[in-house]
């Protein structure tokens, strides 16, 4: 039998990598910190919750699926947090487990609970979707870093488009049981969508002008992939038999560290050891 | 790894039973010829392979056998499983995710090996779910804090290394096959939970604690996982003979304690036994006697967790319901469709 | 008859054989087996479980109950013909032994 174990080709981004550029010198400008921040914050809740899915799911073969897709999705995270770190000194650890509540960046679809299987999928495709057009975008920004993220992520995103939509096809088009919960999850998920599409609240002056004029070129406008979303998802949608939930959307304000109800619970859970043992390495 | 019954309680698998039943009865020619085949290619230590002629006994131990290894393995995954939501570094994270989802991975193949043999693993999961299948004890025991994850993988993880090892080379072909890929991926389990330990040793004191006070919990359990005392394992030398089993209970529990004590020592955690020493006559290290009415207690099901592990599967698989049978119906209807379509095509040839 | 472990309509996902080419250069390889609902899931269910450490470069997937295996009850007579054909191997011609480029 052979089985293979090769290293990743090098050049490929990881959180080590970058930390040993930072060790080189790399330093995120502080508008690109807040950047990759808010997407990493986005990455790791949504790591996070896929997490929990493991030795939960509906058969041993979609438990690995399920994990694949979390790992590929924590990695941009901490890759995101590692940058984004560079420019306070900090490392991705200090920024997810010694971070309060308001001081997350994350929009509040990542926050949401698991929910059934069907509620899952609903997430995951609203979330691949705008992931895909988003880093497909950022791998043409200028920073250097960003870009070779953006570069990995976008053929990772791929896959989890497609998991997603088989899945949404299968749940739609599947049994009574199955139409109705991924109806139920699309609607519990729609009313989330509409934030991921606004401006980043650095690009809109909310942290300050400095912050917006420091990031063009490098950051990707989420308003201008909402078209993408909109001609993309609807039509998924039909294809499954099922109505594109015609729900009102959340006051959000994740990037301004307003979050859901479920996100105080995640986060005492996610950082409950590390802070027991502030400064300790594991 | 392998799983030990309580004293009296063998439990009869029903689609063991049914697979074998196939051979048993008056033996005919073919059924000497076949054994006559299969004690040759057991004494020239080549493979036996599904369809060849194999023993009712071979067939059940080995699906007994493989299949509550591969339960072990599902089972196995919710003690760590527990602290992925929790780990305190995201690297730590991500490594537990990856080690937990592996084990999902060696359960599947497991349970592909144990299905060449007629049962299939519909079946083994219901066994698994309705408390009628056996796993490994080790799975009903807490991992009450994060020194756990280091304790199960460095000597829990490393206790079923040793086990599986000789495994590679069992005399049923799928089996071998299978544990040649687990071994290869459970490499890392066992180093990733060395470190674990080692990164707690350097730590603060209450880390240096913390790893201790697992290693004392584990230690014991760990080197119990090699089964009873060889005079007290009377089907040991049935898998011995036909090359399932490579080496004794003793022998590689012995193997086991030989390679834990310099490890200890590179981690500086003391390994609970006042009567651990080398014997300089043996060249091995000898050590106490265990207590092996613990284990007993747990395998009856009265460990900490026996009826938490077996429930929480149960649900995760009746929760999973209604996705299985929504992609299974979506096949059916595409697969309908495209019969219909290709006989609308002919019909529109013929006319 | 199909591949061990095949389970035919008893189960609610039939059973799959996965094949993977493990680089560019070398031919697909039996891997193990997995469980799927259609084709489509299954070759995504191999991607995930026996690609997940860079294993492969491309996969296969067959329905179990699709493959068609030779008869064990006639292994014998099956595999018989070869035997005593040395004479198909470089090794038989001995005389030939020591030459260059032979």
């Amino acid at each position: 039998m052979s089985v293979k174990q090769r290293q990743a080709p090098t050049g490929i981004v990881t959180p080590e990598l970058i930390e040993a550029e930072i060790e080189g010198g790399l330093v995120a400008t502080e508008a690109v910190a807040q950047y990759a921040l808010g997407l990493g914050d986005d990455a790791l809740i949504l790591a996070h919750r896929l997490g929990e899915w493991i030795a939960n799911g509906p058969e041993l073969e979609e438990d690995i699926a399920l994990g694949n897709i979390g790992l590929d999705i924590l990695g941009h995270a901490r890759s995101l947090l590692t940058y984004a770190g560079s420019a306070w000194g900090k490392t991705e650890d200090d920024l997810a487990y010694f971070r309060s509540e308001p001081e997350f960046r994350c929009r509040q679809l990542f926050e949401q609970p698991i929910g059934d299987f069907g509620q899952t999928i609903a997430r995951q495709l609203i979330a691949s979707v705008y992931f895909d057009s988003l880093y497909r975008a950022l791998m043409h920004s200028s920073d250097k870093t960003l870009a070779a993220i953006a570069a990995k992520a976008t053929k990772e995103v791929d896959y989890h488009l497609d998991h997603s939509t088989q899945w949404l096809l299968r749940l739609g088009l599947g049994t009574d049981e199955s139409a109705f919960r991924m109806q139920r999850g699309l609607d519990a998920m729609w009313p989330f969508v509409d934030e991921l599409y606004r401006a980043e609240p650095v690009a809109s002056g909310d942290f300050g002008a400095e912050l917006a004029e420091g990031l063009e070129g490098i950051a990707v406008d989420p308003r201008a992939l909402r078209a993408e979303f909109d001609a993309v998802v609807p039509q998924l949608v039909r294809d499954a038999g099922l109505t594109v939930p015609q729900t009102s959307a959340v006051r959000g304000g994740g990037r301004q560290g307003i979050h859901s109800e479920a996100f105080g619970p995640l986060l005492a859970e996610m950082q409950v050891l590390a802070r027991q043992h502030p400064g300790a390495s594991w | 790894m392998d799983v030990f019954e309580a004293p009296g309680t063998a439990p009869e698998s029903a689609a063991a039973t049914q697979t074998a039943a196939a051979s048993t009865g008056a033996p005919t020619a073919e059924d000497e010829q076949g054994l006559a085949r299969f004690l040759e290619l057991i004494e020239s230590d080549a493979r036996v392979e599904p369809t060849d002629w194999m023993p009712a006994a071979y067939r059940k131990t080995l699906v007994r056998q493989i299949s509550q290894h591969a339960h072990s393995e599902i089972i196995g995954m919710q003690p760590e499983g527990n602290w992925i939501t929790r780990a305190p570094s995201l690297k730590r994270k991500a490594i537990l995710m990856a080690k937990v989802q592996d084990e999902a991975g060696h359960g599947l193949y497991l349970y592909s090996a144990a299905q060449t043999l007629g049962t299939d693993r519909d079946t083994m999961f219901e066994q698994l779910i309705t408390g009628k299948a056996k796993y490994s004890s080790i799975f009903n025991y807490l991992t009450p804090t994060w020194a756990d994850m280091g304790s199960i993988g460095w000597l829990v993880d490393g206790a079923a290394i040793c086990n599986q090892v000789p495994l590679c080379r069992a005399s049923y072909g799928p089996y071998g096959r299978a544990m040649v890929r687990i071994c290869k991926e459970e490499s890392f389990h066992q180093r990733q939970g060395f470190e674990i330990l080692l990164s707690l040793m350097n730590g603060t004191d209450a880390q240096r604690q913390m790893a201790q006070e697992s290693v004392n919990r584990w230690y014991a359990p760990a080197l119990m996982m090699f089964g009873p005392p060889d005079e007290d394992s009377p089907n040991s030398q049935q898998s011995m003979a036909w090359k399932i089993k490579r080496f004794s209970n003793d022998d590689l529990r012995q193997r086991f304690v030989d390679m834990l004590v310099p490890q200890a020592e590179i981690l500086g955690v003391t390994l609970p036994d006042p009567d651990l020493k080398f014997n300089e006559e043996t060249g091995h290290y000898d050590f106490g006697e265990l207590d092996w009415s613990e284990f007993y207690e747990v395998l009856k099901g009265n460990g900490q967790a026996n009826t938490v592990r077996v429930a929480k599967r149960r649900a995760a698989h009746e929760n999973g319901a209604w996705v299985r049978e929504a992609a299974r119906a979506y096949a059916d209807k595409q697969a309908a469709a495209a019969e219909a379509a290709a006989l609308a095509a002919n019909e529109m040839v013929a006319a | 008859m199909p591949s061990p472990g095949d389970s035919g309509a008893r189960e609610e996902w039939p059973l799959w054989e996965v094949f993977v080419r493990s680089s560019r250069g070398l031919s697909h390889v039996h891997a193990g087996s997995l469980h799927a609902p259609d084709e489509t899931m299954a070759v995504r269910n191999a991607r995930d479980l026996y690609t997940r450490r860079n294993e492969g470069v491309s996969v296969w997937v067959v329905r179990a109950s699709d493959i068609t295996a030779s008869d064990p009850d006639a292994k014998g007579a099956f595999f018989e013909s070869p035997q005593g054909k040395d004479f198909r191997h470089a090794i038989y011609y001995t005389k030939s032994e020591g030459v260059a480029h032979l």
